[in-house]
This record gives C-alpha cells, sequence and structure tokens, in this order.
C-alpha cells in the first residue's frame, strides 16, 4: 500500500513538475531559447505573488489573476529586448545572457528582499487540506488542484496552438522564420506572444511551488530550473503532452526512490533522467522531438 | 498541361513590353544595388526597372548573385549600397515583413514551407496580413486541383512539385502586385517544372507582376519579357528576349569575352544547339 501511495503521490507531483517545465518547452520550441532564468522567474512570480496577497488580501489561490498578467508582460518586454538582442548574435549567446540574467535576478532577490524562506497561503484549507482513500493514502487538495491546473493549462496550450490565428502563427515562426516574415509576420512580435505565455505558465508554477513548499532567492536554479530540465528531456523536447509524462515520470521516481530511503530522493529523479538520456535521448515522446 | 507555345509570350508579355518607356513609371526599381557577404561581393551596382505587368527574368549561374538580389529586394539581405524603389516609395530601410504587407511577394529557393503545418495552414499563414485582392484560398484550390482534397496533410509529405505549388500558392493568397520567383526548377523534374510555368499566365492574368530568377536559360527566355544576365554580382546583358541572340545570352551567362561579348546573330551557331547554358554548366 505504500508503494501505491508513492506512486499517486509521484503522479500528482508530477503535474506540478509539467507546470515548471511547460515554459522552459515552448520557449525552447518556438525561438530556441534555453532559458536558465526560467527557475528565477518563477520565483519571482511566486514573489510578486506575495507582494500581492500582503497588499490585497486576497487568497493565495486567485493570486494568480494579477500575478499571471504581470509576468506575461514581463515576458513579452523582456523577450522583445534583451533576449532578442541575445537571438540577433546567436543562440549561444541567449545561454550566456539568460544565465546572467539569472544571477542578477538570484542577487537582487537578496540584496533587496533577504534570503529567507516563505510561503503561500499559509493557513488557508486548501493549501493545507487533504482526505484520506484508506488508511494509508492521503491525498492533499493543493496537490491534486496543481495536477488539474497543468492538465488544463496543457489542454489549454495544445487547443491555441492548433486552431487560433496566433498559435498558427507561433508554429509557422517555430518552422521557418524567414518565410514567416515573407507572409508578412513580424516574428519579433511572435516571439514576444510565445514568451508571454511562457511566463504566465512561469508564473502558476512559481505560484503552485509558492504554496505547496517554501521558496527563498535561490530556489529557481537549485529546485525549479533542475526538475524543468528533467521533466523537459525526460518527456522529449518541444512536446507539450511529454513535459507532462516527463513531470509524471520525474515524480514518481521521486517517490519511489524516498519509498526506499528518504535520501534517496532527488537521486532516483536524476537516475531515471540519466537513464532516458542513455537509452532515449530523444525523449519518451519522440514525435515532434526535432525541428 | 500546355504546349511550349502557349505559356510565354502572350498578349501580356508583349503589351507590358511596349509599355516599357520613359513615360510610364517601373512598379519596382532597383539602382545600383551592392550587397556583400561578409568579404565577398556578391552583387556590385546592380540595377533593373520591373514595369507593372512584365515578367522580368534575371539568369545567370551558381553564385552569379541572382537569389541574392531577389532576397535582398525581399529584405532578407541588407545592402551595402543602393536603393530599392517600390511603387515610388524607398524600400531599402524598410523590413522584410512591411514589404511583403506593401505588396512584395516572394516564392523563396527550396519553397521553405512550413513543414510542421498542413497544405492549408500554410496558405492560412500566407493569408494572415493579405492584401485585398483576387487571390483566395479557394482561388488557389481551384488554380492547383490536387491541393484541395489534401489540404489537411502536413506538407513535409508532398513530391517537390505539390511543394513548390503550395509555396506559389501561400504567396498568392497575400495578394502581391509583385511577385518575386526564385529558382522555381531547382530540384524539380523538367516535366512538373514545365507544368509549373504553364500557370504563369493563369497568375498573370490577375495583374501581377513578376521578378523571376532562374537557371534554366530556356525557360526563362520562354516566359520573360525582358532579361537580365548576371554574372558574378554584375550585370552582363539586359534586353528583351526578341533582341538577344543566343551568342549574347551565352557569352554573358559563361563571361566569355572578346568575340562573343559583341557578336551578333551569324556566330550564334556554334555554341548553341538548343541545349541550355544550365544544362552544360552542370
Amino acid at each position: 500500500m505504500a508503494w501505491v501511495n508513492a506512486i499517486i503521490q509521484g503522479i500528482l507531483t508530477g503535474g506540478l513538475y509539467a507546470l515548471f517545465a511547460c515554459g522552459l518547452s515552448l520557449m525552447f520550441g518556438v525561438m530556441k531559447v534555453v532559458n536558465l532564468a526560467h527557475g528565477d522567474l518563477a520565483v519571482i512570480g511566486a514573489y510578486v505573488a506575495l507582494g500581492v496577497i500582503t497588499v490585497t488580501h486576497i487568497p493565495a489561490l486567485w493570486s494568480f489573476v494579477i500575478v499571471v498578467p504581470i509576468m506575461a508582460l514581463l515576458g513579452y518586454v523582456l523577450q522583445r529586448t534583451l533576449i532578442q538582442a541575445a537571438l540577433d548574435r546567436g543562440v549561444l549567446i541567449t545561454l550566456l545572457v539568460t544565465f546572467g540574467l539569472s544571477v542578477v535576478i538570484e542577487s537582487g532577490l537578496l540584496q533587496f528582499i533577504n534570503a529567507d524562506s516563505h510561503s503561500l497561503g499559509v493557513g488557508e484549507s486548501i493549501v493545507t487540506g487533504s482526505f484520506s482513500i484508506g488508511s494509508q493514502i492521503q491525498i492533499a487538495y493543493l496537490l491534486l488542484l496543481i495536477f488539474a491546473v497543468a492538465v488544463v493549462v496543457l489542454l489549454g496550450l495544445q487547443y491555441f496552438l492548433s486552431v487560433s490565428r496566433y498559435g498558427r502563427m507561433i508554429r509557422a515562426v517555430a518552422d521557418d522564420q524567414e518565410a514567416a516574415q515573407l507572409s508578412g509576420i513580424d516574428y519579433r512580435h511572435v516571439f514576444g506572444i510565445a514568451a508571454a505565455i511562457a511566463f504566465g505558465t512561469v508564473a502558476l508554477a512559481g505560484i503552485a511551488y509558492g504554496m505547496y513548499s517554501q521558496f527563498s532567492p535561490t530556489t529557481g536554479t537549485d529546485t525549479i530550473l533542475l526538475f524543468a530540465f528533467a521533466a523537459v528531456v525526460i518527456g522529449g523536447l518541444g512536446s507539450l503532452w511529454g513535459t507532462l509524462l516527463g513531470g509524471i515520470v520525474l515524480g514518481v521516481a521521486q517517490q519511489i526512490g524516498a519509498q526506499i530511503n528518504q535520501s534517496n530522493q532527488f537521486l532516483a529523479g536524476y537516475l531515471v533522467f540519466l537513464l532516458v538520456l542513455a537509452v532515449r535521448p530523444q525523449g519518451l515522446t519522440a514525435r515532434r522531438a526535432q525541428s | 498541361m500546355k504546349g511550349d507555345g502557349e505559356v510565354g509570350g502572350g498578349p501580356e508579355a508583349s503589351g507590358a513590353s511596349r509599355a516599357r518607356g520613359e513615360q510610364s513609371t517601373p512598379l519596382l526599381e532597383v539602382r545600383d544595388l551592392t550587397v556583400h557577404h561578409g568579404q565577398l561581393r556578391a552583387l556590385d551596382r546592380v540595377s533593373l526597372r520591373v514595369f507593372p505587368g512584365e515578367v522580368y527574368a534575371i539568369i545567370g549561374a551558381n553564385g552569379a548573385g541572382k537569389s541574392t538580389l531577389l532576397r535582398t529586394i525581399a529584405g532578407l539581405h541588407q545592402p551595402t549600397g543602393g536603393a530599392i524603389l517600390y511603387d515610388g516609395k524607398n524600400m531599402t530601410k524598410v523590413r522584410p515583413e512591411r514589404r511583403a504587407t506593401a505588396g512584395i511577394g516572394m516564392v523563396p529557393e527550396g519553397r521553405r514551407l512550413f513543414g510542421s503545418l498542413t497544405v492549408e495552414e500554410n496558405l492560412q499563414v500566407g493569408a494572415t496580413y493579405a492584401r485585398k485582392g483576387p487571390w483566395t484560398i479557394e482561388h488557389v484550390y481551384e488554380l492547383f486541383g490536387w491541393m484541395r482534397e489534401r489540404r489537411t496533410q502536413r506538407t513535409a509529405q508532398l513530391s517537390g512539385g505539390e511543394q513548390q505549388s503550395v509555396a506559389i500558392g501561400r504567396a498568392l493568397v497575400a495578394n502581391p502586385r509583385v511577385l518575386l520567383l526564385d529558382e522555381l526548377s531547382l530540384g524539380l523534374a523538367p516535366v512538373v517544372v514545365q507544368r509549373i510555368y504553364a500557370m504563369l499566365p493563369q497568375i498573370l492574368a490577375t495583374g501581377l507582376t513578376v521578378l523571376l530568377v532562374e537557371q534554366d536559360v530556356s525557360q526563362a527566355l520562354r516566359v520573360a519579357s525582358h532579361i537580365q544576365c548576371l554574372l558574378e554580382g554584375h550585370t552582363t546583358l539586359e534586353g528583351r528576349p526578341s533582341e538577344v541572340t543566343a551568342a549574347q545570352v551565352e557569352a554573358a551567362y559563361f563571361g566569355l569575352t572578346g568575340a562573343a561579348a559583341g557578336s551578333s546573330g551569324e556566330e550564334s551557331d556554334t555554341l548553341w544547339h538548343g541545349s541550355t547554358p544550365s544544362s552544360r554548366a552542370s
């Protein structure tokens, strides 16, 4: 029964990891940007949510209504300025620039806020509540909700990309920027839209993590970015549903590892990550892995 | 499929030839265009004037700068000197997507379709910022009969000729005033090339002006109302197909100097027996 519990907890945690990963996957899939500041931006989202909750006293759960648009706007602006400037100088430069951005964000948070850990929605019933199945399996409402949000976000993204005008433009630009230009499409604007969407999901990831656990200025790189990368690589680069599968595989591996020995939790996750890299480097869902 | 005689030299083409002159204004004008690829000078002070309704063909061997010329007109390269005027307006500094929406359409070399999109989605992307005009996705389906049935297929699954047709359709649905065609024949079987060029009169009948680049000289001479030959970035020949001799074309294409350069029709039989310079060059 303990093993069943580990697998269920792992699957639900996978929803959180998928939420971490889908923005990273989208940025890479559309503009070939490996955003090393991805985790730090999620942490910024969490801090913005903290500020919004402190000022407005709205429940933590609803802070996304304000935080997601703010982060989306930040995404558009960052893409049109810093990241586009880096892209114009080459794909490798985007690695350096987003790495620099990551360092600046972490140092800035340490400098201007502090190194304390924070949590969102402490004491709210949705954050702390849970229900039981049998005697051994206890499922937190929050984890279930995060999983549902991840599925809804991925479904929404899938629908947006496949049927909407902007979704079609995003796919066209991802295929061939020059050909898109010849059709009158300003790919830089389309990149901005894609970044706005990615940052919106990053905001959700930050809020979800803030409610699920504790965050501090360094959480972005030491937890969120690493798990996001692992989920993307396991699932398959550039595949949206691959991020959910990757997240779930990572989550289940961690929980099973923890079941064997508490100290093995993260090790088990990374062993699966390495195993996938060795055996199936294109990821588990290989269909759209190649660009 | 139409025979060769019906493909080129139609009423549109000869009418456009008559329109050439000081009184009419060119739709597209390139003045002393110089383009560098790094240290290499790909184009050296090339000029051309394309009048409304014309089919203007740029011919030349590999590396002559033909594609660079079209890509610079479309805005994909920035020139180091010279100017590009469209409809009397200077477009030299205008971004490529603005040129496209202003009415400069292009079918790029190698087709460059959106491979993960379906045929119809490719056409829809082309129509995203379409100008008002006669071309719709429906019209493209009428022009290429096979396309409607296969509109839900990804373009990666199509043959080369079919992909070229989709690329032409994608450019047409934007309703350009001038259409740049970059090496339509590249990588296609001769019979497929013939079939695609046979579509040209139907496309021209909607009032389009065409500037095309072609390595297949005989094909270009058949459809063009005006030709220009490039050699290593320089203009070596310009005129109507009826005015230039085969020997002049050959000399301009290969850069033969001396006897051939100023030659007239009498010497043309020596090197010119229906085979094209491109077929010999390859």
